[in-house]
């Protein structure tokens, strides 16, 4: 029942991370300003949703299970290796093809 | 608990609705990257649900696996196009 409540937490944490990250990215005036909710809060998202995933798979222990925990464990580390640098290649892509940041004065959005 | 997974992962659905409209409206090419970026990522939990819901977590946790690492290399490979091609243009805003 502790574990329960624990993973619901947990989730729900997640959740409202994720909704920050798609209320940003439809808000926000700007493609560079757009990737700031699109990196980081998906990326946070994915870790407390998958360690609720994680912790509630092991509600029942056994080997078996405790592997499958493991590799929940693996897609944390691998989204934190990799959005980040996805997240790095688009703006750099941006940045190369001489796309202007939003500044005060150009209020078209 | 069952029902808390299934209610989540129709929530989940609903957020898509909001990363597609980036994807699909978005003023430059990079805007619908950021969108399509988005879905790929909810979309792993979304397959971790699915395993938990069907009770079959050990078949999901690899497609989950290999999603996210597919959805990375998409990315990282489109963005490396673009900016080789000199194709991205701003759209003129409305």
């Amino acid at each position: 029942m502790l574990l329960d409540s624990l993973v619901v937490i947990i989730m729900v944490m997640g959740l409202v991370f994720f909704t920050g990250g798609a209320v940003g990215i439809i808000r926000m005036p700007d493609f560079y300003s757009r990737l700031h909710p699109a990196g980081k809060l998906d990326t946070l998202g994915i870790m407390a949703m998958t360690l609720g995933l994680a912790l509630y798979n092991l509600h029942h222990f056994s080997w078996e299970a405790l592997l499958i925990s493991l590799k929940m464990i693996l897609i944390i580390f691998f989204v934190f290796l990799s959005s980040p640098t996805a997240t790095h290649s688009i703006v750099d892509a941006g940045i190369r093809a001489g796309l202007k940041p939003w500044t005060k004065q150009d209020r078209r959005h | 608990m069952l029902e808390f997974f299934l209610a989540v992962a129709l929530y989940l659905c609903f957020l898509m609705l909001f990363s597609l409209y980036r994807g699909i409206f978005g003023p430059t090419v990079l805007d619908r990257l950021v969108g399509a970026n988005a879905i790929g990522s909810k979309t792993v939990v979304l397959l971790l649900l699915i395993g938990v819901i069907y009770e079959r977590v050990g078949m999901f946790i690899d497609i989950a696996l290999a999603y996210a690492m597919l959805n990375f290399v998409a990315v990282l490979a489109a963005s490396r196009y673009f900016h080789k091609r000199k194709g991205l243009y701003e759209e003129s805003p409305e």
